[in-house]
């Protein structure tokens, strides 16, 4: 996984609440065997029109917000079920982060697994990120837990532990097998008992 | 220290980590299905890991399957995630139940049935209503596929633990009121969200009179509430249902005496407590979009509150002020990892004995694995669903997802014994209402919901 540091870049806001996972892919995408290439599914059902072709009037087809690789949005981020194919999709098309008014507990997870920074601020902070400039960026300082936008800073909390395996890009399971020794021991007690 | 049951399950499982810490917790049993494992197996290739514990392990399909002709998987991208786990399961040495074998069903259905899943346990799956387990006095919950790898190649996972909610169900169920009404009911007054960062257990009299299936359906719901994790103490009904399954424990009476310390030692143990009383509780009818959206039958749906809610309302096709006996139903749905048990079966057959579904309604019934099939043809449900009018089918998740061939057509109202009524769950422009197996059998028959507390014997 790559290391997060600090992100700076432009927002887009989707800001309704409760956006469940069947919303940010598609049940055909869901089939797929890898682990590549979702970017063009995201938001699938609001992104393209029956014909196929873009929905101008959904925001991430909007030009302004091309390229924004910071995503805000509402409360309940991520409802529904565990596919994680919706964050895959949300990397694969280019966010790095995911500013939320709150997020479910499962797709945080799965965003904290995918290097896919998930910061939930307050509903007013998210708001304002919400109505700023379309060319005006935003910075995400993760060894700093800060967002810094429209002259303000505002702080986020995030676990330490989950923060340090984001900053330093740690493979989880290359990490977990350090605890091999604890892992025999624990099932040898088991056996035992 | 008095503790919760909750704490008491999480402290067995902790192998490293301090309190308070992400702790890496030892996984007695994972379930797979061929949705969420293919990119774990191919991770596990690639870094050249082998699964730690197979025999801890258990696969079986699904999600995909097709219920009219379970063997003849016409569309080529599901067959190939098919293949896969067949595949997967035979390279890493796990147990597999494939289409066809008797063990084979909805995974949250075949855990208990077979006996893999018990009391005591932590039990993983990567799927968001493994809660089901938690039915039995276990730590059930869903997991995504980067966390179906770490537990495949080290049968552990990092975990923060959550926050504990007691809910407190009392009172005697009214007539025609079920336990899908219960947590329908739950989840309609405290919204989508209400259990985030939670470990729910649901207890009390009504919780203590209720089958082991019926507190699947609840602890099922769970996450439509938010919350990772709903559980019930073990009792005498869970044991009994327990023993005699085929993985169930060779000494049941030493695993009986461990089961019986799984208990919340005091209310105050709890970080929150709700109250829900269900002597006034009436059937459960969602009209929206999230399981929250709902109202009792004989409730006009809401005002537009938000445009959360004028969106649903505009995708759902239905108005503030009507109510559940407006809405035209022309396709129900019996199966699911929530009602697709064989009692549920029973519940829907026997309102359904001697009546016709509608004219112009279409009628699944999908028992939730091959076992429930099974019994519910010996006892021949089968047959009365036929004489019915419904289609009678083989096991899977079928519609409850519309990731199979079984879809529910776009604009149409489907009444639905499933868990989730998102935008395009049952297929693309499908309106789903969730309600009890008694409720969409009526409603089945009626060609719109009624309220069963009036018409039921």
């Amino acid at each position: 996984m790559k290391p997060i540091g600090q992100i700076t870049s432009t927002v887009v806001a989707v800001m309704d609440d409760n956006i469940d996972t069947d919303q940010l892919v598609p049940k055909q995408a869901i089939k797929d065997t890898t682990r590549k290439n979702y970017g063009d599914v995201l938001f699938s059902n609001r992104r393209y029109l029956e014909d196929g072709r873009l929905n101008p009037e959904f925001v991430l087809n909007d030009f302004k917000h091309e390229g924004a690789q910071i995503l805000i949005t509402g409360h309940n981020f991520g409802y529904g079920s565990s596919w994680e194919h919706a964050v895959w999709a949300l990397r694969d098309y280019g966010f790095q982060a995911v500013i939320a008014k709150n997020f479910n507990d499962i797709f945080y997870m799965n965003c904290i697994n995918n290097g896919v920074l998930p910061v939930k601020l307050a509903d007013e902070q998210c708001d304002q990120l919400a109505s700023l400039p379309a060319d005006q960026p935003v910075t995400i300082d993760l060894p700093q837990q800060t967002v810094t936008f429209a002259g303000q800073t505002a702080q986020f909390e995030i676990n330490a532990f989950w923060k340090d395996r984001l900053v330093k890009g740690i493979d989880d399971i290359e990490a977990t097998e350090t605890f091999d020794n604890a892992i025999k021991k624990f099932e040898q007690r088991r056996v035992e008992e | 220290m008095t503790q919760t049951m909750f704490d008491k399950l999480w402290q067995r499982h902790v192998v490293a980590g301090d309190d308070g810490e992400p702790q890496l917790l030892y996984i007695d049993l994972q379930l797979l299905h061929e949705v969420t494992s293919p990119q774990a197996f191919e991770g596990l290739r690639e870094n050249h890991r082998k699964v730690h514990s197979p025999e801890r392990t258990f696969a079986t399909l699904d999600h995909n399957v097709p219920t009219e002709d379970i063997f003849n998987v016409k569309d080529a991208i599901s067959r190939k995630q098919i293949e896969t786990l067949r595949a997967n399961t035979k390279e890493f040495g796990i147990r597999f139940a494939d289409v066809g074998s008797d063990e084979q069903g909805i995974v949250h259905v075949i855990g208990p049935e077979l006996g893999l899943t018990q009391p005591g346990m932590t039990i993983v799956c990567g799927d968001s209503h493994t809660a089901t387990h938690g039915a039995f006095g276990s730590i059930g919950f869903g997991i995504g596929t980067s966390e179906v790898e770490h537990v495949l190649a080290t049968q552990t996972i990092w975990q923060t633990k959550p926050k504990t909610m007691g809910v407190h169900v009392h009172g005697k169920l009214p007539h025609g009121v079920y336990a899908k009404d219960i947590i329908l009911g739950l989840i309609a007054r405290e919204g989508v969200a209400f259990g985030t960062g939670y470990a729910i257990e649901y207890y009390g009299d009504t919780i203590e009179a209720l089958s082991m299936e019926e507190r699947m359906s609840i602890c099922n719901m769970t996450i439509e509430g938010g919350a990772k994790y709903g559980s019930i103490r073990p009792d005498q009904t869970t044991f009994d249902y327990v023993r005699g399954r085929k993985y169930a424990p060779k000494n049941m009476d030493a695993a009986i005496a461990d089961w019986q310390t799984l208990y919340t030692d005091s209310e105050d143990d709890f970080d929150r407590v709700i109250d829900f009383d269900v002597t006034t509780l009436a059937p459960i009818v969602s009209w929206g979009t999230n399981p929250g959206m709902a109202v009792p039958v004989d409730h006009p749906f809401p005002e537009i509150q938000n445009d959360d809610d004028k969106k649903a309302y505009n995708y759902i096709g239905l108005k503030p002020g009507q109510t559940a006996e407006q809405i035209p139903i022309e396709f129900a749905f019996f199966g699911s990892c929530t009602n697709g048990r064989l009692s549920d079966l029973k519940v829907a057959a026997n309102v359904l004995k001697g009546h016709h579904i509608a004219p112009g309604v279409t009628a699944l019934v999908v028992p939730g694995s091959r076992s429930v099939k099974n019994a519910a043809e010996k006892l021949g449900l089968d047959q009365i669903f036929k004489d019915a009018g419904c289609d009678w089918r083989e096991p899977g998740c079928s519609a409850c997802l519309g990731m199979n061939p079984d879809q529910v057509p776009a604009g149409v109202h489907c009444a639905s014994t499933t868990n989730r009524n998102f935008e395009g769950r049952q297929g693309v422009g499908a309106r789903t209402h969730l309600a009890s197996p008694a409720m969409v059998a009526y409603a089945a028959i009626n060609g719109h919901f009624v309220d069963i507390r009036k018409v039921a014997d």
